[in-house]
């Protein structure tokens, strides 16, 4: 038996922190590829502490649904999974370049394949560039279309930057956004003055967040001028400086990042069958539908 | 009584070979002994030797539950025999014939009493609706569908005299994930085990696995925790372990221990763990040596090291608490005096919504603080206008919870 447990960091304060996570463990459960299918939190219950005695499989791949390597997929989750001689360098990672190592846990009876958090998977070009899709509401989004990918700059995690970079850099390379930039919330080039980073009319703004919080709906759209008071909501597209700026929300809101949570326990070993491919399908953008949700009206 | 199943009849008798014995019902098949049946036995099996009974392949199977005991019966016989009993067979097939996690078992055997309750008298009390169990503020009541399949119904305790077609009906576990997360006055919960579970909706015709997911849902690793106390294997993690491990921004509340006593610990104890806000039952203590003193609960499910609600308390608390206290003067009537408890105890008991607009005898009541607020604050909401003086460190500690959420919460 495999399971899948999808970790993340929830909030104590926020009752929307974990919708996310919730979304695509219930995705990931659909397509019946793994016998369990589990979600476990830093603020939230089952704790990771407590996950894996939940479950009954053997093999237990665990992805966590954070953007960067840091702090919390380096220290705190392993430390609490209580994976036994667990060491950054088993990553072998540069920061943003972990798949995955496999580790025995102290309380429990299993092997637990470690994976890399899902913000730095290649496939998360694919779904910035879905999230640009919905929120749109158009399959086609790019030609004459800016693309900002925004992130925390090195002042919050030294590899969260890079990959933000990494990622805008990819996107670009697909020629298919008339302006591709990465863009940081506290270092430049900064968020704040993303008309100036943009020739094109229209810019997509994509947060790479895995919820919408505190930074998504409340910093992010005041510090680009969508709205003065974040309470007030905002319009997508917004007009800012004479562009029209179309706000996506966070990333991890997309469907479509069901998928990489599988690529990850793919890249470990997990047997996904063409759930890969299902998910794709199944979380494919309609033509003329925006998203609904936060990109609407920020309430 | 309903016919016994084909297929569970079936199963008992390829069971019987390796002999059943669950709930009273035991059964035995004691063919092939001499190679007659030419299966492949070892010897010496239980209930094999020294019994009476005639060999030959015919007339090899035992059947007995509490009251009856039919011995040397073919296999037509033992299918007689258990269709007089189809409540012992299909009690012994559900309980053995399905695939289920040990620890799931032990919970949905543990919701019908199996272990003490014998088989007709559990089957009489689910034919009537009788059986019913809980589990925090779960109320599961056990019905008998088809076959002996058991059929849950999971409701809020206090909607168990509704019936659940009054109630806001559901059918998949995962819906328990949204009805847990908020109370019933519309706030976040963070604790899925504080007594606070809103009301007003049911989980009908579950099976086995699909209450064991809802339960999951509600109360979270729950039954992993009470089955591995009920083995004698809960692996406690008591508060001074617990906060030592803790690093980031709760790596301070390891200096709250300053060797100087626990107390503080019975405190946070006492403001976060009693029954009255959670309902497991803390099991874990300051340190393996020393207990707290106040209650752990009652719950049924233990609580096996401080969650991170209450490390992330204790992190305010370890700020707050660093000051040193000082003397203050005020000027108070002994009413008023009273009236300060008062509200203090009304916040920390969550009264405050209770007390009637017009309870002018209550000093909770908003009139009363608000005439309190007038009389004794001054302009800057100094009591009595007495300055609190700025405290270093006093003033990190507010909305410090925020700060740590934005650390992360967000991605
Ligand atoms: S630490 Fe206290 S509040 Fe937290 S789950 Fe345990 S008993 Fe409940």
């Amino acid at each position: 038996m495999q399971a899948l447990v999808i970790v993340a960091h929830g909030s104590h304060l926020n009752p929307d922190a974990s919708a996310p996570t919730y979304a695509h463990a219930d995705t990931v459960r659909e397509t019946g590829v793994f016998d369990e299918v589990a979600t476990a939190f830093w603020k939230e219950e089952p704790s990771f502490r407590e996950v894996l005695r939940t479950l009954e499989s053997e093999e237990v791949y665990v992805v966590p649904l954070f953007v960067s390597e840091g702090y919390f997929t380096e220290e705190v989750i392993p430390r609490e999974l209580r994976l036994e001689g667990w060491d950054v360098d088993a990553w072998d990672s540069d920061g943003t370049s972990a798949t995955q190592a496999t580790f025995a846990a102290a309380d429990v009876d299993k092997t637990v394949h470690y994976c890399g958090p899902v913000g730095t998977h290649d496939a998360m070009a694919d779904v910035i560039v879905r999230r640009a899709e919905s929120v749109t509401g158009d399959p086609e989004v790019g030609p004459g279309f800016g693309l900002a990918v925004v992130g925390h700059g090195t002042e919050r995690n030294e590899h969260s930057a890079k990959a933000i970079e990494y990622h805008a850099d990819r996107v670009r390379e697909r020629g298919r956004f008339a302006e591709v930039r990465a863009l940081f919330m506290d270092e430049a080039p900064e968020i704040d003055d993303v008309t100036d980073h943009f020739q094109s009319d229209d810019i997509v703004v994509v947060p790479l967040f895995v919820a919408d919080g505190y930074h998504t709906q409340e910093d992010i759209p005041e510090d680009v001028g969508l709205t003065d008071d974040h309470r007030e909501g905002w319009e997508t597209p917004a007009t800012v400086d004479g562009h029209r700026i179309w706000y996506a929300g966070a990333v991890g809101t997309e469907p479509l990042l069901a998928e990489v949570v599988l690529e990850r326990a793919a890249d470990a070993g997990a047997e996904v069958g063409d759930a890969l491919e299902e998910v794709r399908r199944r979380t494919r953008v309609a033509a003329g539908e925006p998203a609904p949700g936060p990109a609407g009206t920020g309430d | 009584m309903t016919d016994v199943d084909d297929a569970q009849l079936e199963a008992l008798v390829a069971a019987a070979e390796e002999g059943v014995a669950l709930d009273g019902l035991i059964v035995t098949d004691e063919g092939g002994e001499n190679g007659e049946g030419g299966e492949d036995r070892e010897d010496g099996e239980d209930g094999k030797d020294g019994e009476d009974r005639e060999d030959g392949v015919g007339d090899r199977y035992t059947f007995a539950t509490g009251s009856d005991t039919h011995a040397g019966l073919d296999e037509a016989g033992l299918g007689r025999v258990a269709a007089q009993n189809p409540w012992y067979v299909s009690n012994w097939y559900y309980w053995e014939a399905i695939e289920r996690p040990p620890a799931e078992r032990a919970f949905l055997r543990w919701l019908e009493d199996a272990d003490e309750r014998d088989v007709p008298d559990r089957y009489e009390a689910m034919a009537e609706g009788r059986l019913a169990a809980s589990w925090g503020q779960l109320h599961v009541t056990i019905r008998l569908g088809e076959h002996g399949h058991r059929v849950y119904t999971v409701r809020h305790a206090e909607d168990a005299d509704r019936e659940p077609e009054a109630l806001e009906v559901h059918t998949d576990p995962r819906d328990a994930r949204e009805i847990a997360t908020f109370d019933d006055r519309g706030r976040y919960r963070p604790l899925k085990t504080a007594p606070t579970l809103p009301t007003g909706w049911a989980f009908v015709d579950l099976d086995g696995r699909a209450l064991a997911e809802t339960v999951g849902f509600v109360y979270p690793a729950t039954v992993a925790n009470w089955y591995r106390e009920r083995r004698g294997e809960l692996d406690v993690s008591h508060w001074r372990e617990t906060m030592a491990r803790q690093t980031g921004i709760y790596g301070v509340v390891e200096t709250w221990d300053r060797g100087e006593g626990h107390e503080h610990v019975n405190w946070v104890a006492e403001a976060c763990c009693v029954d009255s806000q959670c309902l497991k039952r803390r099991e874990w203590a300051y340190d393996e040596e020393t207990p707290l003193e106040v209650d752990g609960g009652d719950g049924a499910f233990p609580c096996r090291e401080p969650c991170s609600l209450v490390v992330s308390a204790a992190r305010t608390w370890t700020t707050l608490e660093g000051e040193e206290p000082r003397t203050y003067e005020f000027e108070l009537t002994p009413s008023e005096k009273e009236q300060l408890e008062a509200i203090v105890d009304a916040v920390a008991d969550g009264r405050t919504d209770d007390i009637r607009e017009a309870d002018f005898s209550d000093g909770a009541n908003r009139y009363r603080a608000r005439f309190l607020r007038a009389k004794r604050f001054d302009d800057e909401g100094d009591l009595c206008g007495v300055a609190t003086d700025e405290w270093d460190g006093a003033e990190g500690a507010d909305g410090a919870d925020g700060a740590d959420e934005a650390d992360g919460a967000d991605g």
